[in-house]
C-alpha cells in the first residue's frame, strides 16, 4: 500500500504555523456528473451541525457531465457566509485543472489529491496529502459503475480526520442526504471510513487548519433560495404556476411542484387547488400568467436573463392594462446566452424599465433565503394591491447554493387581494369605471370575468384607452392616464419592503447595496473598521422603487458606495435617475462581474481605492 | 289616430333578447367579412342562450382582434398583444374553469406571428371556441400577404405570393384540436350552425372563416375576394344544428346523415352531399383537405370532431371552482406545513 510521503517540512509550510479553528475555506475540484455534489453537502452539513456557520457555493459549468466544477465550503466562527477569494483547504480531484487549483493556492494552504496526479512537486508552501483514491474504492464497491459515484466519499473520510469533522456527525448527514436510502447509506459511509482510516494511518497533519464544535447553528436551518422563494409562493396561496425550465431558475418552480402536489392536494378527491403548466416558450409563460392573472387568481412565473428578455412585450401590457402578475428573475451572467451557470446583477436597469414605452415596474431584492420566503408572498400582495408585475431579483447565488438561515416564521397578515369588486359591491356602487382613480393612489378597481353583474364586463386592452377601458387616442386621455401609471408608481415606493439602514458612529461614508452582495458587505464593514479604522454606514436596498429612507441615508453622509455584481453599476445609474441630482453627485460605483459571487475583499480593496487610503 | 306597437321582444332560454349580446358599433370597412361573423357569434351565443357574463373573449392584433368589442358587450373581453391570445386565454381559464372561453384571431395573428402559441393551444385541446378570420392578408397595416395566402394569389399592387400557405384547419387537426372546421363568412346558416355546435363542445373548436378584406384583398386575382370564394367554395356536408334545450326529432334516412352528440346534449346533423365523409377520422379529413386544395376548391364544412379526448382542464384534475377565487383557507397551508419543511432543512 502506498504511503505518501510529506515533502514539506516545519517553516516551508507557512510563516504562521498557529491553530485556525472554525475559518477556512475549503475547495472541492472535480468533474461535474461525478457524484461529487452528495460527498460536499454532507461535508457542509456535518460542519453545520457541529455547530460551525457554514455556507456552500458550486461553481459548476453548463453541462451535464465531464466538465470541471468546483464545490466550495466555507466555515466562518463570525458567521460570514459570503465567498471568500482564497481557498484553504484544496480537494483536487480533477486531473485537467488540478495544476491551475494548486497554483491558485494562498501559501500555507492544504493540499488533498487524487496519488496519480502528483500535484506535490508543484509548490513547497503549500501541505500536500496523497490519497490513492481508486486502490481505497475497489474493495468497498465492486461495482464499477458505482465506482465513480462512491470514489468521491473518501475525501469526506480524509478531510473529517485532517479537520476534525466528527464522524458521528458524517454519518447523520449521510443518512439525510440519502433518506431512506439505506444501502447507499452504508455503502458510502464504508468509503467515508476508509477515507478517514487511510487518513489516520498514513497521513501527518501538516497544516493548521481544523474543524471543532462550537454552537452558532442552533434552530437553523439549510436552505437553497429558489427552495425558499418556493415556499413563500406556497403560502402566498399561489394558485397558477407557469414556467419555461432555464438556469438557475428552474430548481424554484420543480420544488414548488413537489410542494404544490404534497400540500395543495385533496387527499380524498385529487383535486388540485392550484395548476402548473410548462408553457412552450417564456412568452407564453408569462403570457399565461397575465391571463390568470387578469382573471383573478395568483399567478407567477419564474426565469433567468433570456426568459426576462422574451417577456419584455407581456410585462409591458401587464403594465399597462394593469394586470397584476409575479416573476422571479434567477439572474445569471449576460449578454444574451452569456455564462448561464454563473451569478450577477445584471438585469436591474433593464428589469426597471422592462418592455418599450414609459414604463415601470416594482423591483424587490431578496438577499437571503428568508427573504427569498418573505418576498414571494410580499410580490403576490404587492402585485394585486398595484395591479402591475412586480418582479423578485434573486440570482444564481442565492437561488442555487446552500445558504444557512434562521427558520421562517409564518405569515402573519392575511393575503390582500387588492380592489376587487365583487358583484354584490358593483349593485351597491351603481357600477365602476375601470381606470379612474377614486381613491387617490392611482389604482382603479377591477373586476373579475366571471362576475354576475351586468356592469361587470369591461375590455382589457394593450392599446391607448379611457377610464371606461374604451379605446381612446385622444391626447388628453393618454396623457391623463399615463400621469396616473406614475402616480401609482409613487403608491408603490410606500409599500415596498424598506430598506435596512445601520448607521456607523462618525461614519463619513455609507455603503448602499443589494441581494446577495450583502453577504460580502457586511464582511467588508468589518474589514475597514479593524484593518483601516474607516467607519461606514450601510443601507441594505430591498426594494425599486426606492423608499425616501434611501435619500435620507444619503442625505447624511458625504461619500456613498454603491456594491453591485454588475459592470456598469446598473443600481448606481437607476439612483442617479430616480429623483435627486444633488444626492447623485456623492455616488460612487463599486462593481464585480466575473460571474463568481462578489467577496469582501475585493470590495474593501475597491473602497479603499477610491478613499485613497491605500 | 292610429297607434302601432312595437313587435313582441323575442326572449332567448333565459329570457334576455338578441341585444344583450350586441356590442359596440364596428369601426371595421363597411362589408368587411368580420362584421358578418360578429353577427353570427351574436345569434349563437343568443340562440344558445349563454349568459354573458361567463363569457370571456380575447383576441389578439389585428383588424380581427378588434372585432370581439363588437359583440358581446356586457363580457369581458382582452385584446392581448400580436399573436399571444392563446396564452392569455388558457391562463384566464385555468383561474377561471367555469368561463366560456372564444377567441377571435386573425390569419396574420395566427398563421405568421402567433404560429407557436397556435400550435401549443391546438395540442392543449384547451376549451375553447378559436376563430380565425382569415382574409390572406394584414388589413390594418394595409394589405401585405399574410401565410394563408394561396400560391398565386395577387396584391393590388401586382405582388404575386410565391409561398405554400399554411392551412390551418390541417395544422390544427394534426395537432389534437376536437372540433376542426372552416367556413365563409357569407354562408349565414353554415358559419350559425358550426358557432353553435362550437359553444356545445367541449375541446378546442378551430374555425377558419374565410373573411374577405374589402379594402386590400378583394379584387380580381385574389384567392380569399368573395367572388373567387363563391366560385370555388366546396361544401363538405350540410350542417345543420338542434340545441339541447329543443325538443326535436330529426328524421332522416339512414346512410344519408351523420348525427354528431355533442357533451351538452346537442347534435350536430351532417348531410351527405354526394360523397360518404367520416368526421371522426384524421386520415379522411387531412386526405380532403389536401385534394381539395390541389383542385383550388375552397372546402368548407366540419372537418374533425372528436368527443372523447379530454380537454386540458380536466387532465389538470383543478377543484370544481374558480382557482381565482377559492378563499385563504384552501389556499395558504397551515402553520404545521411549514413546521414540517423547516423540520426537513434541518
Amino acid at each position: 500500500m502506498a504511503t505518501t510521503q510529506l515533502v514539506v517540512t516545519e517553516g516551508q509550510v507557512s510563516p504562521d504555523q498557529r491553530r485556525v479553528v472554525n475559518d477556512l475555506s475549503i475547495q472541492v475540484a472535480t468533474v461535474n456528473g461525478s457524484g461529487s455534489q452528495s460527498s460536499n453537502l454532507v461535508l457542509l452539513r456535518a460542519i453545520f451541525q457541529m455547530g460551525v456557520p457554514v455556507s456552500g457555493k458550486n461553481l459548476f459549468p453548463s453541462n451535464i457531465a465531464g466538465l470541471p466544477t468546483w464545490f466550495t465550503i466555507r466555515a466562518s466562527k463570525y458567521g460570514y457566509v459570503g465567498r471568500r477569494k482564497e481557498i484553504d483547504f484544496l480537494v483536487a480531484m480533477n486531473p485537467e485543472t488540478a495544476e491551475e487549483d494548486v497554483a491558485s493556492l494562498e501559501p500555507g494552504a492544504a493540499c488533498v489529491y487524487d496519488e496519480k496526479l502528483d500535484l506535490r512537486r508543484l509548490r513547497r508552501d503549500v501541505a500536500f496529502y496523497a490519497v490513492p483514491f481508486d486502490k481505497l474504492v475497489a474493495p468497498i464497491c465492486p461495482d464499477p459503475r458505482l465506482r465513480k459515484l462512491v470514489r468521491n466519499m473518501i475525501y469526506v473520510g480524509v478531510l473529517a480526520k485532517l479537520l476534525g469533522i466528527e464522524m458521528e456527525e458524517i454519518e447523520r448527514a449521510l443518512r439525510r442526504q440519502f433518506k431512506r436510502k439505506v444501502k447507499a447509506v452504508d455503502l458510502n459511509f464504508k468509503a467515508v471510513a476508509a477515507g478517514y482510516e487511510f487518513a489516520d494511518q498514513n497521513l501527518e497533519k501538516a497544516d493548521r487548519f481544523y474543524i471543532e464544535r462550537m454552537n452558532a447553528t442552533a434552530g437553523k436551518v439549510l436552505i437553497e433560495g429558489n427552495t425558499a422563494a418556493a415556499l413563500g409562493c406556497l403560502f402566498a396561496g399561489v394558485t397558477v404556476v407557469t414556467w419555461y425550465p432555464i438556469t438557475p431558475s428552474s430548481s424554484l418552480c420543480e420544488t414548488l411542484i413537489e410542494y404544490l402536489k404534497r400540500y395543495r392536494t385533496d387527499p380524498q378527491t385529487g383535486q388540485a387547488t392550484f395548476a402548473v403548466i410548462q408553457a412552450e416558450d417564456e412568452m407564453a409563460a408569462l403570457g399565461m400568467a397575465i391571463g390568470a392573472g387578469w382573471a383573478g387568481a395568483r399567478a407567477m412565473t419564474s426565469t433567468s436573463g433570456p426568459g426576462i428578455s422574451l417577456m419584455s412585450e407581456f410585462v409591458g401590457l401587464g403594465y399597462y392594462a394593469e394586470i397584476p402578475a409575479v416573476i422571479f428573475d434567477i439572474q445569471r451572467v449576460g449578454p444574451s446566452t452569456g455564462l448561464p451557470t454563473r451569478t450577477a446583477q445584471g438585469d436591474v436597469l433593464s428589469n426597471a424599465f422592462l418592455s418599450h414605452g414609459d414604463t415601470q415596474h416594482p423591483l424587490l431584492f431578496p438577499s437571503s433565503p428568508e427573504e427569498c420566503y418573505t418576498m414571494a408572498m410580499e410580490a403576490f400582495d404587492l402585485a394585486e394591491e398595484l395591479q402591475t408585475p412586480v418582479l423578485v431579483m434573486s440570482d444564481l447565488d442565492l437561488g442555487m447554493n446552500t445558504w444557512m438561515s434562521d427558520r421562517f416564521a409564518y405569515p402573519s397578515r392575511p393575503l390582500r387581494r387588492g380592489k376587487v369588486l365583487s358583484a354584490e359591491e358593483l349593485e351597491r356602487r351603481g357600477g365602476f369605471l375601470r381606470y379612474r382613480d377614486v381613491d387617490g393612489d392611482g389604482i382603479g378597481y377591477r373586476t373579475l370575468p366571471g362576475t354576475n353583474h351586468p356592469a361587470a364586463g369591461y375590455f382589457t386592452r394593450g392599446s391607448g384607452h379611457d377610464e371606461r377601458a374604451i379605446y381612446s387616442e385622444r391626447p388628453d386621455v393618454y396623457v391623463q392616464n399615463v400621469d396616473r401609471l406614475a402616480r401609482k408608481f409613487e403608491t408603490a415606493r410606500k409599500k415596498v419592503p424598506a430598506p435596512v439602514v445601520e448607521e456607523a458612529e462618525g461614519a463619513e461614508i455609507g455603503i448602499i447595496a443589494y441581494g446577495t452582495t450583502h453577504w460580502a458587505v457586511v464582511e467588508c464593514l468589518d474589514q475597514l473598521r479593524q484593518e483601516y479604522h474607516l467607519p461606514a454606514s450601510y443601507c441594505r436596498l430591498r426594494a425599486y422603487p426606492f423608499a425616501d429612507a434611501v435619500w435620507d441615508f444619503v442625505a447624511r453622509h458625504q461619500r456613498l458606495y454603491v456594491v453591485e455584481q454588475n459592470r456598469d453599476g446598473q443600481l448606481c445609474s437607476l439612483l442617479k435617475l430616480d429623483r435627486r441630482l444633488a444626492d447623485a453627485a456623492k455616488l460612487r460605483s463599486v462593481r464585480h462581474y466575473n460571474g463568481l459571487p462578489v467577496d469582501a475583499r475585493s470590495i474593501t480593496d475597491a473602497i479603499v481605492a477610491q478613499e485613497g487610503l491605500n | 289616430m292610429a297607434t302601432t306597437l312595437p313587435p313582441p321582444r323575442k326572449l332567448n332560454r333565459i329570457g334576455l333578447d338578441q341585444a344583450a349580446y350586441k356590442g359596440n358599433k364596428t369601426t371595421l370597412c363597411a362589408g368587411c367579412g368580420h362584421n358578418a361573423i360578429s353577427e353570427r357569434i351574436i345569434e349563437a351565443f343568443y340562440e344558445m342562450g349563454v349568459e354573458p357574463y361567463r363569457v370571456a373573449k380575447m383576441s389578439g392584433i389585428g383588424c380581427s382582434s378588434k372585432s370581439p368589442a363588437y359583440f358581446l358587450k356586457s363580457s369581458h373581453g382582452f385584446n392581448a398583444v400580436h399573436g399571444r391570445m392563446p396564452s392569455v386565454a388558457t391562463g384566464a381559464l385555468v383561474a377561471n374553469r367555469t368561463l366560456i372561453m372564444i377567441g377571435v384571431s386573425g390569419d396574420g395573428d395566427t398563421a405568421s406571428i402567433g404560429i407557436g402559441q397556435f400550435v401549443h393551444l391546438m395540442r392543449r385541446n384547451l376549451p375553447i371556441i378559436y376563430i380565425i378570420e382569415d382574409n390572406g392578408c394584414y388589413g390594418l397595416t394595409k394589405g401585405q400577404f399574410s401565410a394563408t395566402a394561396d400560391v398565386g394569389s395577387k396584391l393590388k399592387t401586382g405582388v404575386v405570393n410565391e409561398l405554400p400557405s399554411i392551412d390551418t384547419c390541417a395544422l390544427a387537426i394534426e395537432l389534437g384540436a376536437t372540433f376542426v372546421a372552416r367556413s365563409f363568412s357569407g354562408d349565414k346558416k353554415q358559419l350559425l350552425a358550426l358557432l353553435q355546435a362550437a359553444i356545445a363542445h367541449r375541446g378546442t373548436v378551430m374555425l377558419d372563416v374565410i373573411s374577405p378584406c374589402v379594402t386590400f384583398n378583394d379584387h380580381d386575382g385574389s384567392t380569399k375576394s368573395y367572388s373567387y370564394v363563391r366560385e370555388h367554395e366546396e361544401i363538405l356536408e350540410d350542417v345543420s344544428f338542434v340545441p339541447f334545450f329543443e325538443d326535436i326529432t330529426v328524421d332522416y334516412d339512414p346512410g344519408t346523415t351523420t348525427d354528431i352528440a355533442l357533451h351538452d346534449g346537442s347534435h350536430l346533423l351532417l348531410k351527405k352531399l354526394g360523397v360518404d365523409y367520416d368526421p371522426t377520422s384524421k386520415a379522411e379529413a387531412l386526405r380532403v383537405l389536401t385534394e381539395s386544395h390541389e383542385k383550388g376548391e375552397v372546402l368548407t364544412g366540419l372537418f374533425y370532431v372528436d368527443t372523447r379526448r379530454p380537454h386540458f382542464i380536466d387532465l389538470l384534475h383543478l377543484v370544481d371552482e374558480p382557482l381565482a377565487t377559492l378563499p385563504e383557507s384552501r389556499v395558504r397551508p397551515p402553520q404545521s406545513v411549514l413546521d414540517e419543511v423547516m423540520e426537513e432543512h434541518r
